[in-house]
């Protein structure tokens, strides 16, 4: 027996030591939280003793979703970088308040009569992080590098291309680089030619992809630049001065900013989480200032006072093939579009705050140039929630079509969410007499694919916004359009876009009510489309957070103006 | 011996090569391309881009290339985080990942094999009973609901320890948790058996019967016997665990190789797929070729190399 004894000694303690390790462990977090948190107030209260709301130290805690994949400007495609790249670096313009663009790089402009020549006065007190000034020649330098196909930028072609004169004579390798319609008058006046006369250029100004890159110093860095914290340059708000791939990235305060009199934040920490529950677990604890929210954890936090609904110019709808036969037939999309109940959908499903889309230009995005209304407004609902209707319509069409039941293919994505929201969808669908619905959930790229190759009935596709201006929704269903991809093809809706963006660039309110009547073609006459949500995203900000903008394009947030009050 | 080894080397290559080929020919069948604004471009746009990354080339071609570039030991430059190297990426990531699968290792086979030697010893016993429940919830339970359990009530309600994040070694404590309850579950549910057969063979009961006393012959007999199994199990366990775990590490943000992984399959980042599914067959050739060596060790009655 006393043998027996001495083995459960030894796992006595065993178990102890590790319970032991445990409690250690726990009072070393508690000490370098605290070594951490008295090192950042000292350093704050040397720097900014004197603000005037700003109170308290500088530091802003947040999470990003997944890692910064390149802070190379001319490569950068996705929303990380875009953000990132956007904190660290101005462009001619950058975005302010309410989505206005308000000056960077440049000071002004003027266009010329025609619409196709900008020419932009830089200011001459900006400087890279390395003391260089930065001159029209970056811009130049940064817009050849986004077309040269050595390159291998995609955002380069996409957003210059048709735009910038040359841009895409340079991407088929038609012209050398050089033809680009960018060039420098001295060191501080940018010439810019267009293709055509384009009204939102200067809103794509303020975009990641035209941001201006240091010549000597990119070419100096090579193959390596931008890879690391030390190998890239900035001129912006922040400097990005640590970056632990993986794991998360500091940005500090740029001293040297042309406009550092207006930045309070003395720093901003970025962990990468990927687990909503997680980053609301890190929100509780106090380690993190803001969260986004998942359905699940909405209804939890719905009545704090941290929790806010932040709209998103991102639209999700129903894309529907018109070669299939009976998708060909008008009525049958139109009762697509009226049978679906979209409010239940965004309240039960999705729950984080995202409205029923009732057209294809997002509300609260574009204003008309001269009553200063909405889009969406004045377009109104073009299309709403019918049952019976629906059911008229989609007897018709059956008649036409000779018809009793029909078969259709639906193409969905394989998130959880999307999965359920199919579902959803399948059901009120399936509403329709005679009506069954296949659903597919593929992962993205499949259907990227299959979009592309038209294999498919009825999809679940979304589009996001790549410059202020209907167009960017709009233009998308032109006759063979890229991303048109439905078959539809109708020349007085070409003629619509065709209009707006050539006789009438010049003329913001004819061509606003252009885009108007173009939207009501789209979705209300031909049905192309039937539209589900405009997206937004529940969040929780601490209230200690003040002054962050949220941006409906390139970078999500604006920290230029952000402070801490009273932590 | 030193035959033997040789002759297993040349065999790993082998394999290796056969893994390397069937991965680069599997690859090619996911759906687009690695391209990120596939969804924008024209189909000239994408031709630009693609030829940059010599992906417009045959896929023979392709796989040549890849093979030459392999054999020098160039595993590339990755198309998601563009321009930089495969190989600084996989070195970057795979660090907290082996750390958190080596310390769950170690924590799970130690206190796996006492409470498997413990069910044996007190063999249906209130002891034994409490260990195999405990082994069949460890193995049974998701890690993931562990780690949420583990999160929400250490980190969040008490506040002891780091909620998650990756900031030093207290970060690794929940995680390592987290992770070694399988081991524990899986080493003590073999532990238990291999004890209790070994413990009531004829040389045990004979040490027995000498006078040799318990304890004695658990530890100096038994435990060497009943080894054998548990390594062979625990041997591939621990490289899948040190090879990074996607749950494990997303819930407590731990920057590791587990969620590169499969984000790298979901983004067609084809030379990435291609590194750390070669790492991690190496990893599994290796340790299986260390087991069988230790077998020998363990148990002198199992020869490895014939006519010796």
């Amino acid at each position: 027996m006393k043998k027996t004894n001495w083995l459960l000694l030894v796992l006595a303690l065993v178990l102890s030591m590790f319970l032991a390790a445990c409690s250690g462990g726990s009072d070393d977090t508690s000490n370098s939280t605290d070594d951490a948190d008295s090192e950042e107030t000292t350093e704050t209260e040397d720097t900014s003793g004197e603000e005037g709301e700003a109170s308290g130290e500088q530091v802003l805690n947040i999470t990003d979703s997944a890692e910064i994949p390149t802070m190379d400007a001319s490569l950068a495609t996705d929303a990380v970088a875009f953000q990132w790249l956007g904190s660290t670096t101005d462009g001619l313009y950058r975005l302010g308040e309410n989505a206005q663009p308000e000056p960077g790089i440049a000071k002004d402009h003027e266009v010329s009569e025609d619409g196709l020549t900008w020419t932009f006065n830089l200011r001459e007190d900006a400087v890279w992080s390395n003391g260089d000034p930065v001159t029209a020649n970056d811009f130049v330098y940064a817009w050849q590098r986004a077309v040269n196909p050595d390159t291998g930028s995609e955002y380069g072609p996409y957003m210059m291309g048709g735009v910038i004169k040359n841009a895409q004579a340079v991407v088929d390798g038609e012209v050398p680089v050089e033809e680009l319609g960018v060039k420098a008058d001295g060191d501080y006046t940018l010439v810019v030619e267009l293709e055509k006369p384009v009204p939102y250029f200067e809103s794509l100004t303020t975009f990641g992809t035209f941001l201006p890159l240091n010549q000597a110093f990119v070419e100096e860095q090579g193959d390596q630049y931008a890879l690391e914290a030390d190998t890239l340059l900035s001129n912006g708000p922040f400097v990005l001065t640590e970056w632990n791939h993986g794991e998360g990235w500091t940005l500090e305060k740029n001293q040297d900013y042309w406009d550092a009199e207006n930045v309070k934040l003395e720093q901003i920490n970025v962990n990468v989480v990927k687990e909503t529950s997680t980053a609301v677990n890190l929100y509780d604890t106090g380690e993190i200032d803001r969260t986004g929210l998942s359905a699940e954890f909405v209804d939890q936090y719905r009545t704090s006072d941290d929790f806010k609904v932040e709209e998103e110019p991102v639209l999700f709808y129903l894309k529907m093939n018109q070669e299939n036969e009976v998708l060909g037939n008008v009525n049958a999309r139109k009762a697509i579009q009226m049978v679906i109940d979209r409010q239940s959908m965004v309240d039960v499903i999705l729950n984080n705050g995202s409205i029923p889309s009732v057209g294809h230009v997002p509300q609260n995005f574009t204003k008309h140039p001269e009553t200063e209304e909405d889009f969406r407004e004045l377009n109104g609902d073009l299309i709403e929630t019918n049952v019976e209707q629906a059911q008229e319509l989609w007897a018709t069409a059956k008649e036409e079509l000779g018809m009793d039941t029909v078969e259709l293919g639906y193409l969905g994505g394989d998130s959880e969410v999307a999965m359920n929201m199919d579902a959803y969808i399948k059901d009120q669908l399936e509403q329709l007499e005679g009506l069954t619905v296949n659903v597919q959930s593929v992962p993205f790229k499949e259907r990227l694919q299959r979009d592309e190759n038209m294999e498919y009935d009825i999809q679940n596709s979304g589009w996001g916004p790549d410059y202020i201006d209907p167009n960017t929704f709009l233009n998308m269903f032109v006759t063979d359009g890229g991303n048109n991809k439905t078959g539809y093809s109708s020349e007085a809706y070409d003629g619509l876009i065709e209009k707006a963006n050539t006789e009438l660039a010049q003329e913001p309110v004819e061509r606003f009510e252009t885009f108007l009547e173009a939207e009501k073609l789209l979705i209300q006459e031909d049905a192309v489309l039937a539209p589900l949500y405009q997206r937004a995203v529940a969040q929780l900000w601490k209230p200690y957070v003040k002054g962050v903008i949220t941006q409906p394009m390139g970078p999500d947030y604006t920290y230029k103006y952000a402070y801490i009050e009273g932590k | 011996m030193t035959r033997y080894i040789i002759q297993r080397l040349i065999y790993m290559v082998i394999t290796m090569f056969l893994i390397a080929t069937l991965t680069f020919f599997l690859m090619k069948f996911l759906p687009g391309t690695p391209l990120s604004a596939a969804d924008k471009l024209s189909d000239e746009q994408q031709a630009v881009v693609l030829e940059k990354y010599g992906l417009n080339d045959p896929v023979p071609v392709q796989y040549f290339n890849y093979m030459v570039n392999l054999a020098q030991g160039d595993l590339g430059i990755s198309f998601q985080f563009d321009n930089r190297e495969v190989t600084t990426i996989i070195m970057e990531r795979i660090g907290p990942s082996v750390q958190l699968g080596f310390q769950a290792m170690i924590i799970g086979t130690i206190i796996g094999m006492l409470l498997g030697l413990v069910s044996a010893i007190y063999h249906n016993g209130i002891m034994d009973y409490t260990s195999t429940f405990l082994a069949v919830l460890g193995q049974s339970i998701p890690s993931f609901v562990f780690a949420g359990l583990l999160q929400f009530y250490i980190g969040v309600k008490f506040g002891w320890l780091p909620v998650a994040l990756w900031e030093g070694w207290e970060y690794t404590i929940l995680p390592t948790i987290s992770l070694a309850i399988f081991p524990i579950a899986i080493a003590a549910r073999f532990m238990r058996t291999e004890m209790l057969e070994v413990m009531g063979s004829d040389y045990i009961v004979t040490a027995r019967a000498k006078g040799v006393n318990k304890v004695g012959v658990v530890f100096k007999h038994g435990l060497r016997n009943a080894l054998i199994p548990l390594i062979t199990v625990l041997g591939p366990l621990a490289v899948g665990l040190m090879t990074g775990t996607l749950v494990i590490e997303n819930i407590f943000a731990v920057p590791g190789i587990g969620e590169q992984f499969v984000k790298a399959i979901n983004m067609n980042d084809f030379p990435i797929i291609m590194g750390t599914t070669l790492l991690i067959a190496f990893l599994f050739i290796f340790i299986i070729l260390v087991i069988d060596l230790l077998y020998g060790v363990i148990d002198p009655r199992i020869r490895l190399a014939e006519g010796e």
